[in-house]
C-alpha cells in the first residue's frame, strides 16, 4: 500500500499553543528549522510523533501539530522504543536537552543506540540546566560557576558525539542553532537514516548560558571554528580552507595545510564500519572554543530493531502457526476427569 | 537386599499425602516434584504444590543454604493449599534433613540417602554426630536408603562415569516414591525420554535409577505397605496442571486475543517474575512482543509508549521494581493510557527475600506514587486463578484508559494446582474501539480532537492511536486542561482533574464480594491473594469442629467492592490474615471504620491452615 503523503506547508505542523520559550531561546530556531523541514520530508502529520522527556526542550511536542508525548525526565527514548517497537510504521522523533538524555536518561540514549531503534534524536546541548534555572549540566566545562556550583563544577563533561559513538550509534551528527540551513539538512539525513540517528544540536540558552557557543557560531568565528565534515572530502576549513585535518599518532590533529599539504589531510568517510576515525573527530575540539566539526560524524547501515523483532514474529508464526489459544492452554499436558 | 522376588506388600488407602522432596540446590528436587506432580495429575489426585529454593543458583554443596525443597501434596478430596507440614519426607544429604526436619510432622516417614551422610556432609550441615544413629529421629518413621550406591551400581552397565552416575539420584528417589504411592513407570519412562532427548546416556541412565528405585521399593524388606490414592472428586472436564506465572502470562495471552489487540511487554528480569516474560517471550506467534529492557524505568516507560500505539501493554516486576516503576506509572495515571502493571510480591524491604512470598506491595500499590495518582489493583487468589486476574486487569484497563496493578506474590507464583480449563468461548470480549473521528467543534464550527472529553459512563478519556488522520494530539505527564489536554496551570481545572482522575477509578464497576461458608456466622475471616487457600481450609476445620465461620475474599482492592461494608458490618468480629503488617487492615479501617482483626505473619512461608485456624479460635475466644 502507498500512500501519498498529503502536501503540507510549514504553517500546517504547527499548533495552537502559544511557544512559551525565553524570547530569543535558540529553541525558536531549531523550531523553525523542523517546520519547515516537515513539507519537504512528504510526511503525514498523522503518522508522525514527537517524544520527549523534561526541560525546556522537552516542550517541543506541544508546538508540532503531529502525535506527541511530553513524557518524564530522562525517559523519552524508552517510551519512544516500546512505541516504535510496536509501531513500526511511524515516522518518531525524540527530543531532550543534555540533562534530559545525557544526565538521568543517560542509560536509556545509550541503550536506544545501541539497539539501533528506528528514532530520530535531537539533542539540543545548551551546557546548562534550563528550567530548574541555571545549574551545570552534564555537558557543562570544569569549573562552570552556578547556583550549585559557586566554587565551579567539578564534573569532567560528556561529549555527546563521543558517548552516541561510544554506544554503537549508527548515525551521529553535529549542528548548531545559528545555521538553519544546516540543521535542516542534519534533521532531514537523520530522518532518512534507517535505525537511532542523534543529532547533536548547539543551542543558545540566552537566559542561563548565553553565548556558550559564540565561539564557534558566530558569524566571524564561523570560518576559523567550525570543520564542516563532507562526506569524501578532506576535511578543510578556514576562510581560505587553509587548515585541515590530519591523524597523527592515533588522534585527529589540526594542521596549517600549507605545513602538510592536501594530499595528507584526512578524508572523512562517514559510513566506515569502524566508528575510531569518526571518534577521533569528536575528540578533536575540548569545546567550543576552538576548531569543532559539525556534520555527519557516522552513518553506517545496521539493522533496525523493531524490523528484527517483526521478523522475529513472522518466524515464530511461520513455525508454529498463529497463536491458538486453546492449544497454548493444553501446551503442558492435560488429563480428563 | 536378602531377597530380589517381588513381595506381595498390603496395600493401604490414604486419603491424603504430602511429600517434601529435599536435596541439595543441584540435586534435582525441584524436577523431582514436579514430575511426581504431573504423574499424580493424570492419575486424577488433586493436588498444590509447593516449591522452596534459595536465592542463589548453587550455593555451596551441602549447606544448609544450599536446601532446594519441593512439597506436594496429592489427595482424593478437593484441596487448596499445599498443606501444612509434610508426612513424609525425603531428604538427600544431612543438611536437606537438618533444614526440614522440624517441618515434618511427628511420627511422618524419613527416606534419607544414607550415603551423603558422610563426616564432611554431617559437619557442613552443622551435625556434631549422625542424626541417623544418635536418636535425633526417633519418633518417626526412618526409611534409610544407600541411593548413590545403589544409583551408581544400577547405571554402570550403561558405561556412565562414577561421578556422572550419582546425578541420577532424584530420579531413584522418584521411582522409590512412585513405588509407594503405586504410580505408573510409564509416564516418567515417556518425560525421561522427552525432557532429555539427545543424551542417550543421560536417558539410560535416568531410567535405569528410577527402575533400580521402584524395584527397591518392591523387594527390599524395608516398607511393611505401599499406598495408594483414590482420583479426587473433581468437576469434570479438561484439566492441566499450571503454576501461577504461568497462568498469568497465559492470561495476558488470552486478554491480547479478547481484546485483538497487540501484546507488548517491557520487562527487566527480577525474580520471581522472570518467568513471566520467558513465558511471554515464547509465545511470538501470538503476535507478542516482549522487550527486555535496561532496567526497571525503562520497562515501564516503554509499555507507555507502546500503549500510546495501541498496544495491549504489560511490565512485569517485584516489589524492586515496582519501586522504580513509580514515576512511569504516575505517567500513565497522568495520560490515562491502559497498562498492566503485574507484581510479584515478594520479601522486602530493599532486596529482602527474592524468593520468598509476601504481601506487603498493598500500601505501594494504593498509594507508591506522588500525589494522588489512583490505580486499580487486582489480586489472584490460586495459581489458577492468575489466569482469570490477569483478563480482568485487561478489561478495566481498557474499558477504562488506566494503568491497573495486578499483585501476585512468589507463593502462587510457584505454586501449582490442578485447572479445569476454561471454555474458549466463554472469555468475555474485552475490546475497546479505538477513537477515530473528531468529538468537539471549534468557535467556527469545525471538528476538533478533544483528547480529554471524557465517555460520561466510564470517565474514561477517548483511545485515539498515531496514524489516525486528523486526530494529531498531544498528551504529557504535566497537568492538562479537561477536554483539550492543553497544558494547564489552573487551579480550578487542577482539583477538577484531580477529582476526575479519583472518581474515575472510583466507579470501575467490580463485582460484589461474596460470602463463603456460613452465611449466618458471627465471625468471618477477610483476605485477598494467596492467602485464599489456607482460609478457606482453616474454615472447613473449624465448621468440622462445630464452629461456624464465614470467608470473604477480595480479588479487587482499588476500588473495593461496593457491598463490602455493608457484608463485613454483618460480622461480630472480623480478622484479616495476611503476610504483612497489616496493610488491608489499614485500608479497611480508615475506609469504613469497622474495626477489623490483623492476623500477620511474614516469615516468608504462607500462612498454614493450621496458624489461620488457631488464630479464628483465639479471635472466636475473644469475642
Amino acid at each position: 500500500m502507498t500512500d501519498t503523503p498529503t502536501r503540507t506547508e510549514p504553517a500546517d505542523w504547527a499548533t495552537d499553543q502559544e511557544v512559551r520559550w525565553c524570547p530569543g531561546c535558540g529553541d525558536y530556531s531549531i523550531l523553525t528549522a523542523m517546520r519547515m523541514l516537515m513539507p519537504e520530508l512528504e510526511v503525514d502529520r498523522e503518522k508522525t510523533v514527537f517524544i520527549s522527556g523534561i526541560g525546556c526542550a522537552a516542550r517541543f511536542p506541544y508546538y508540532m501539530n503531529t502525535y506527541g508525548m511530553h513524557g518524564i525526565h530522562g525517559r523519552a527514548p524508552a517510551i519512544a522504543t516500546g512505541l516504535a517497537m510496536a509501531r513500526p510504521d511511524l515516522d518518531i522523533w525524540v527530543i531532550g536537552g543534555d540533562g534530559d538524555m545525557m544526565s538521568i536518561g543517560g542509560n536509556h540514549l545509550i541503550h536506544a543506540l545501541r539497539r539501533n531503534v528506528n528514532l530520530k534524536i535531537l539533542l539540543f546541548n545548551n551546557m546548562i540546566y534550563g528550567l530548574t534555572k541555571g545549574q551545570f549540566s552534564p555537558t557543562s566545562e570544569v569549573g562552570k560557576v552556578t547556583k550549585s556550583s559557586p566554587m565551579g563544577s567539578l564534573d569532567a563533561p560528556f561529549n555527546p558525539v563521543s558517548v552516541a559513538l561510544g554506544a554503537e550509534a549508527s548515525f551521529v551528527a553535529r549542528t548548531h542553532d545559528m545555521d538553519r540551513q544546516h540543521m535542516m539538512e542534519m534533521f532531514r539525513r537523520a530522518h532518512a537514516h534507517k535505525g537511532a540517528s542523534i543529532v547533536e544540536v548547539f543551542q543558545n540558552c540566552n537566559v542561563f548560558n548565553d553565548g556558550a557557543f559564540e565561539g564557534i557560531t558566530k558569524k566571524q568565528n564561523r570560518d576559523g571554528n567550525l570543520i564542516s565534515l563532507e562526506q569524501g572530502k578532506p576535511i578543510q576549513f578556514g576562510a581560505d580552507g587553509e587548515f585541515g585535518v590530519v591523524v597523527e599518532n592515533g588522534a585527529a590533529k589540526v594542521v596549517a595545510v600549507a605545513d602538510v599539504g592536501e594530499a595528507a589531510l584526512l578524508v572523512h568517510d562517514e559510513t566506515k564500519a569502524d566508528p575510531s576515525t569518526a571518534f577521533m573527530l569528536s575528540r578533536l575540539s575540548r569545546g567550543p572554543f576552538e576548531p569543532t566539526p559539525i556534520g555527519v560524524f557516522r552513518a553506517i547501515e545496521r539493522i533496525e530493531y523493531a524490523t528484527s523483532s517483526t521478523a522475529q514474529l513472522a518466524m515464530a508464526q511461520n513455525d508454529k502457526g498463529s497463536g491458538d489459544l486453546s492449544s497454548l492452554l493444553r501446551s503442558r499436558g492435560t488429563w480428563q476427569v | 537386599m536378602t531377597d530380589t522376588a517381588p513381595r506381595e506388600l498390603p496395600l493401604q488407602e490414604l486419603d491424603e499425602v504430602i511429600i517434601r522432596f529435599a536435596g541439595d540446590s543441584g540435586d534435582g528436587m525441584q524436577l523431582t516434584g514436579d514430575q511426581f506432580t504431573s504423574i499424580s495429575a493424570a492419575l486424577g489426585n488433586d493436588l498444590a504444590t509447593l516449591p522452596e529454593f534459595p536465592a542463589e543458583i548453587r550455593a555451596p554443596q551441602g549447606t544448609l543454604a544450599g536446601v532446594s525443597a519441593f512439597q506436594v501434596r496429592i489427595s482424593d478430596f478437593a484441596i487448596t493449599t499445599p498443606g501444612d507440614a509434610p508426612t513424609v519426607l525425603v531428604a538427600m544429604n544431612p543438611a536437606a534433613l537438618k533444614a526440614q526436619l522440624k517441618n515434618l510432622v511427628q511420627g511422618g516417614a524419613i527416606i534419607v540417602n544414607t550415603d551423603a551422610f558422610n563426616e564432611r556432609n554431617l559437619e557442613k550441615a552443622g551435625y556434631e554426630s549422625n542424626p541417623l544413629e544418635d536418636g535425633t529421629l526417633d519418633g518417626y518413621r526412618n526409611y534409610p536408603v544407600p541411593m548413590s550406591q545403589i544409583t551408581r551400581d544400577a547405571v554402570a552397565e550403561h558405561g556412565v562415569k562414577p561421578r556422572d552416575a550419582e546425578r541420577s539420584k532424584n530420579f531413584f528417589a522418584l521411582g522409590l516414591i512412585s513405588w509407594m504411592y503405586t504410580r505408573p513407570v510409564e509416564p516418567t519412562m515417556e518425560f525421561i525420554n522427552t525432557k532429555f532427548r539427545g543424551k542417550e546416556l543421560v536417558i539410560k541412565a535416568n531410567e535405569a535409577a528410577f527402575h533400580a528405585g521402584y524395584n527397591f521399593g518392591e523387594t527390599a524388606e524395608l516398607f511393611e505397605s505401599h499406598y495408594e490414592i483414590k482420583p479426587a472428586e473433581l468437576p469434570s472436564g479438561e484439566y492441566t496442571n499450571v503454576n501461577g506465572n504461568t497462568a498469568l502470562a497465559w492470561g495476558c495471552a488470552a486478554a491480547g486475543q479478547l481484546a485483538r489487540l497487540p501484546i507488548f511487554l517491557g520487562s527487566y528480569p527480577i525474580t520471581p517474575a522472570s518467568d513471566i516474560l520467558h513465558d511471554l517471550s515464547e509465545l511470538k506467534h501470538f503476535g507478542i512482543r516482549t522487550f527486555q529492557a535496561e532496567d526497571e524505568i525503562a520497562a515501564v516507560a516503554s509499555a507507555v509508549g507502546a500503549a500510546f500505539g495501541g498496544a495491549l501493554s504489560f511490565t512485569t516486576t517485584s516489589g524492586p521494581g515496582v519501586a522504580l516503576k513509580g514515576e512511569g506509572m504516575g505517567l500513565a495515571v497522568s495520560l490515562e493510557l491502559p497498562l498492566i502493571v503485574i507484581d510479584i510480591q515478594r520479601g522486602g524491604p530493599s532486596t529482602g527475600l527474592p524468593t520468598k512470598p509476601e504481601q506487603a506491595d498493598l500500601m505501594m500499590a494504593m498509594y507508591g506514587r506522588h500525589s494522588e495518582s489512583p490505580m486499580p489493583i487486582i489480586a489472584p487468589r490460586s495459581p489458577a486463578d492468575c489466569f482469570n486476574a490477569a483478563i480482568e486487569a485487561c478489561r478495566i484497563a481498557l474499558r477504562y484508559r488506566t494503568p491497573v496493578m495486578l499483585l501476585s506474590d512468589g507463593y502462587l507464583a510457584t505454586s501449582s494446582e490442578p485447572w479445569l480449563l476454561p471454555d474458549i468461548d466463554s472469555l468475555p470480549d474485552i475490546g475497546v474501539d479505538f477513537h477515530t473521528g473528531f468529538n468537539g467543534t471549534n468557535e467556527d464550527g469545525e471538528g476538533i480532537f478533544l483528547p480529554y472529553l471524557r465517555d460520561p459512563e466510564t470517565l474514561a478519556r477517548p483511545w485515539a492511536i498515531p496514524g489516525t488522520p486528523d486526530l494529531m494530539h498531544r498528551i504529557g505527564g504535566i497537568e492538562k486542561e479537561d477536554g483539550t489536554g492543553n497544558i494547564s496551570y489552573d487551579p480550578e481545572n487542577h482539583q477538577k482533574m484531580v477529582d476526575l482522575r479519583a472518581a474515575k477509578i472510583e466507579a470501575v464497576d467490580v463485582p460484589d464480594a461474596e460470602v463463603a461458608g456460613d452465611m449466618d456466622a458471627d465471625f468471618c475471616m477477610l483476605g485477598w491473594g494467596s492467602t485464599w487457600g489456607a482460609i478457606d481450609a482453616a474454615v472447613d476445620r473449624l465448621q468440622q469442629a462445630g464452629k461456624k465461620a464465614a470467608h470473604v475474599h477480595l480479588t479487587h482492592l482499588n476500588p473495593l467492592p461496593k457491598n463490602l461494608e455493608e457484608v463485613l458490618s454483618k460480622f461480630e468480629t472480623v480478622i484479616c490474615p495476611e503476610m504483612n503488617a497489616g496493610q488491608l487492615v489499614n485500608l479497611i479501617r480508615a475506609k469504613y471504620l469497622l474495626d477489623i482483626k490483623p492476623v500477620n505473619k511474614m516469615n516468608g512461608v504462607p500462612f498454614t491452615t493450621a496458624e489461620i485456624e488457631s488464630a479464628a479460635l483465639k479471635a472466636m475466644e475473644a469475642s
